[in-house]
């Protein structure tokens, strides 16, 4: 039975699938290869407001120097979970995708990354050692490398500086989040790593053991606390709610700091001291991803100093590459130079928030995957959290006086149309 | 001949017989078989039991809706009636008025009026200027901000079925009813609010039912602090693989629509309407 | 009283107009601002003519309303004339319920059902990608397919039997009295659900949000993606754009019908 509905079902669908074979045939004939790029949401150079368009370079330089036409793809995503479950559950197939560390430990030890060949990314070159291959905890030992890093960073808090003054107690620290001092001006996370990381970092604990259940509910306790003070959880919308000072205080990534800067430079950000997340978001290839070749192209692409600078120069965050080393470079220093430059204008610190002393002091511990029985913990608490509310009774009470009225206007249209049938019975048989 | 033309009909009607039973019957059965099973396909009720936890989710989505529906009725049916109550050119510029909205994107109206109410925003800005507000207005991401985006976004589908169904109504009842001692407020109340029941119903089915399911309004008006059963759905297949979980909640949100909108047809018998006409 | 509910109705309309003038006012806002005006200026409109992203968007946005539009329509006949001729009458008021089922439906659900659908039969036939073009002109298709009944259904059962009855007896194939008779007599219906299945899949976003695929991403999606990040000033411009077309349709879809209807009207005084 479940078969003859399979077949079925595969009939209809042949028929539907007919214009997607169409359009492959097109493209064949034309050569053209699309490549499906996964990324973060504002996190290339994208050409918008004469910055570099790496993508279109990119198309350009397989024209020029492979001989092929590729097209580029580029779709966002706005949490490493979100892309997660686009990925797994196959719904759509992607060339190149950039999640962070944790999410590719979990992804390789699932066997949903492809291994690349060091060979094709010679510009691997160009980027720092403790970035790449066993030096990162979420490549395997072995020598295989299955990613390439992108960005890294530090998640910070940034706070606007004509709200917070820098002389409360509790600036400086994970407490500001906590502050009732700024009810509805606070924004968290709306991912639950994230989200659970900040309260795990103010506890002083770590983000990684989820052995330790009491950790965790101490975890979940605090931030059903801070849901009765935070204006809302936001990934990316924290962007203009920033920049508009429609909130005052925010957990972000440090590279997005700045981007609020340009527009808002009433707001300042600090690295909290009781420690905070090291993230890097590496490039990958899904295991069933239809042209690795061109995806390794791609890679390699974009570590190429060049055009790496260009990316940070547009999304602020923190690169890999071998900065120090490539200043000197006699084909790449301008291009370092440039960006030193454009970060300076910026933010005059910014090259210390990203790179220096302020950056190195504060302690960091990255996510690591947690094991499954980890992730369906974090998910049910995560789901605690977010079905906590703190509307008032009140609510509850107008509901109530609506179901009232609700209930007696519906008794009174039934008493009434009884009655009324009654009169016309009594009517006809008059 | 009668077998042919039969057989001819029958031909004609498969293609919607098959497309109606693959795309809307079959997905439906495909949400019974993800509620009922676990991860792994066997048979299971822990999803249907688990929903306990999303109890307040369930109440606190009615109660929004609810609150919703009502402040919609009470601002719709006095505009509707004043509306039908204009010349018939005037009339026609309030309806091209009111279908506008219906037609602009949801999600441009709703962040729209998140920017106009945020903190920094035009509303808040102006109240600051007049000194009428020190600081922030601090409205987005409260329960109030959730409501009144869902009466913005769908209160042009409570005024449009009420406003047609007055506009059919037959003038000479209310006439009638004048000329029989009515006076207006009692027209009103015994003609024409019991004549206007069927748009009533309808009004209140198209607010209601994308009321209890949204989650963009939710997401964008509530801060992402109200989770509604949109959000909880939503959730359950977009950020995390559960979709069995996101298959009971929205196997029981079904079942809860259908009979809600069951009992509301009750009031809509076709012996009203056949007093209407 | 006159005065009173025309006060009341003009603070309704501030009500529903207030976030769209805002749009559309700061569309032309020189400033990346939604707060502060600072002149008026175009360039938003010309770089919104420069992203190539968002007129992909439009395009496809096109397409699919009307592809699905047109199957939706073509089905939406078939199922209205089964309907209408079926002979058991519980067969027919079943059929019609089925078709309701996406209307009365949440849009959340529509879209729910039909990803877990693609998601099993996927599952089954073991075909990655499964999301694209074609799951988001079946599932359009099917979310038109009540409006599309609900006009053309009334037509089918207001048609006079006779008229196919005697284009029967004098000599017609049913295939040829559906065509010439029939068809032309629901043909308004038909292209009422046609327009109206147009708008409304032109402006879906839950089912697609739910069954859609990054290479295949349609305006509203598009907008959604935008909402989440960083709104583009552009995008207020396209909205300022779509909001004066609507409003065009909707004057000419008025003006028309009220000048059928004033014509009917003095046809009917003339016969008087």
């Amino acid at each position: 039975m479940k078969k003859a509905f399979a077949i079925l079902l595969l009939v209809c669908l042949l028929v539907g699938m007919i214009p997607v074979f169409s359009s492959c045939v097109r493209d064949e004939s034309e050569r053209t290869i699309t490549l499906y790029v996964y990324n973060w949401g504002e996190y290339i150079s994208d050409g918008y407001e004469d910055t570099l368009d790496v993508n279109a370079e990119f198309e350009k330089y397989c024209r020029e120097e492979l001989g092929r036409n590729v097209k580029v793809n580029y779709s966002t995503f706005s949490s490493n979970e979100d892309m997660y479950a686009k990925v797994k559950s196959g719904a759509a197939v992607y060339d190149v995708i950039i999640p962070s560390d944790y999410i590719i430990q979990r992804m390789i030890t699932e066997g949903m990354l492809r291994n690349l060949n060091r060979d094709n990314i010679p510009n691997l070159k160009y980027i720092r050692d403790e970035f790449k291959g066993e030096n990162v905890y979420y490549e395997p030992q072995d020598g295989k490398i299955y990613s390439v890093p992108y960005f890294y960073g530090k998640i910070g808090i940034i706070y606007n500086t004509e709200v917070v003054s820098e002389d409360i107690e509790t600036f400086g620290s994970w407490d500001l989040m906590w502050d009732e001092n700024f009810k509805g001006e606070i924004l968290q996370f709306n991912n639950s790593r994230d989200a659970f990381g900040t309260a795990l970092y103010k506890l002083g604990y770590s983000v990684n053991d989820t052995e330790n259940t009491a950790h965790w509910q101490e975890a979940l306790e605090l931030l059903k606390e801070q849901k009765k003070l935070v204006q809302g959880y936001v990934m990316d919308e924290v962007f203009y709610k920033m920049k508009s000072g429609s909130a005052a205080i925010a957990a972000y990534y440090a590279g997005d700091f700045f981007t609020m800067y340009e527009d808002n430079d009433a707001l300042g950000f600090y690295y909290p001291e009781e420690g905070t997340n090291l993230y890097i978001d590496a490039m990958c290839i899904p295991s069933n991803a239809l042209h690795p070749d061109i995806a390794e192209a791609y890679i390699n692409f974009m570590c190429r100093p060049d055009i790496a600078c260009a990316n940070a120069a547009y999304t602020y965050y923190a690169s890999p590459l071998d900065l120090e080393a490539l200043e000197d470079d006699m084909e790449f220093g301008d291009a370092v130079k440039e960006y030193y430059d454009a970060m300076a204008e910026v933010h005059e610190d910014a090259i210390e928030i990203l790179y220096g002393e302020m950056s190195a002091k504060v302690s960091a511990e990255p996510y690591k995957n947690l094991s499954p029985e980890g992730l369906i913990q974090l998910n049910d608490l995560w789901e605690e959290l977010k079905v906590e509310s703190s509307i008032g009774t009140e609510i509850y009470v107008i509901c109530g006086v609506i179901l009232v009225v609700l209930l007696a206007l519906a008794i009174w249209y039934f008493i009434r149309k009884r009655q009324r049938a009654k009169l016309c019975k009594s009517l006809w048989q008059r | 001949m009668k077998k042919k033309q039969s057989m001819i009909r029958a031909a004609a009607s498969s293609p919607y017989v098959v497309w109606s039973v693959l795309f809307i019957v079959a997905p439906l059965l495909f949400v019974l078989w993800f509620a009922l099973t676990d991860g792994n396909g066997s048979f299971s009720i822990e999803n249907i039991r688990g929903l306990s936890a999303y109890g307040r989710t369930f109440v606190m989505s009615i109660g929004f809706s609810l609150i919703a529906t009502a402040v919609c009725f009470l601002i719709g049916y006095p505009l509707a009636y004043a509306m039908a109550r204009t010349s018939r050119r005037i009339r026609n510029i309030l309806t091209v008025l009111i279908m506008l909205p219906m037609w602009t994107s949801l999600l441009v109206r709703t962040y729209a009026l998140m920017a106009l109410l945020d903190n920094g925003g035009i509303v808040s800005n102006t109240l600051t200027r007049m000194g009428l507000l020190n600081g922030h207005l601090n409205f987005i991401g409260t329960g109030g901000a959730v409501i009144l985006g869902m009466v913005y976004d769908f209160l042009p589908y409570m005024i449009l079925p009420i406003y047609t169904s007055m506009t059919k109504l037959d003038i000479r009842y209310v006439e009638a009813a004048a000329d029989l001692g009515c006076n207006g407020t009692q027209t009103l109340f015994r003609v024409v609010l019991p004549l206007t029941v069927p748009g009533i119903v309808s009004g209140l089915t198209m607010v209601f039912v994308p009321s209890i399911s949204t989650f963009y309004i939710s997401q964008k008006l509530g801060g992402g602090s109200f989770d509604l059963i949109g959000d909880t759905i939503e959730r359950q297949f977009q950020n995390t693989v559960t979709y069995n979980t996101g298959a009971a909640i929205s196997l029981v949100m079904m079942i809860l629509i259908l009979i809600s909108l069951g009992v509301m047809n009750h009031f809509t018998d076709q012996k009203s309407e056949v007093i209407v006409k | 009283m006159k005065v009173l509910s025309k006060i009341y109705m003009a603070l309704v309309f501030l009500l529903l107009y207030a976030p769209i003038l805002v749009v559309v006012i700061f569309s032309f806002n020189s400033a990346e601002s939604l707060s502060r005006f600072e002149g008026f200026s175009l360039d938003w409109y010309g770089e919104l003519f420069q992203d190539a992203e968002a007129l992909t968007a439009l395009r496809n946005s096109l397409v699919l309303a009307t592809v699905s539009s047109i199957l939706a329509t073509v089905l939406g006949i078939i199922a209205a004339f089964a309907i209408s001729r079926a002979r058991r009458r519980w067969l027919a008021r079943t059929m019609e319920s089925v078709s309701d089922i996406p209307m009365m439906n949440p849009d959340i659900v529509t879209g729910v059902s039909m990803m877990l659908l693609f998601v099993g039969v996927a599952g089954i036939l073991k075909v990655q990608p499964f999301l694209g073009v074609w799951t988001m002109i079946i599932a359009h298709t099917t979310f038109n397919l009540p409006y599309v009944i609900l006009s053309v259904l009334p037509k089918f059962r207001q048609m006079d039997h006779s008229l196919t009855e005697a284009a029967m007896d004098l000599g017609c194939t049913p295939t040829a009295t559906f065509f010439k008779i029939e068809l032309p007599y629901i043909l308004p219906g038909a292209i009422t659900g046609l327009m109206m299945s147009f708008a409304l899949s032109l402006d879906d976003f839950v089912i697609s949000h739910f069954v859609s695929s990054p290479d295949f991403r349609t305006l509203p999606l598009y907008i959604y993606n935008q909402t989440v990040h960083d709104v583009k000033f552009s995008m207020y411009a396209l909205c300022t754009l779509l909001v004066f077309v609507i409003l065009g349709v909707l004057i000419v879809v008025n003006v028309v019908g009220s000048v059928r209807e004033r014509r009917q009207l003095r046809k009917a005084g003339a016969k008087r």
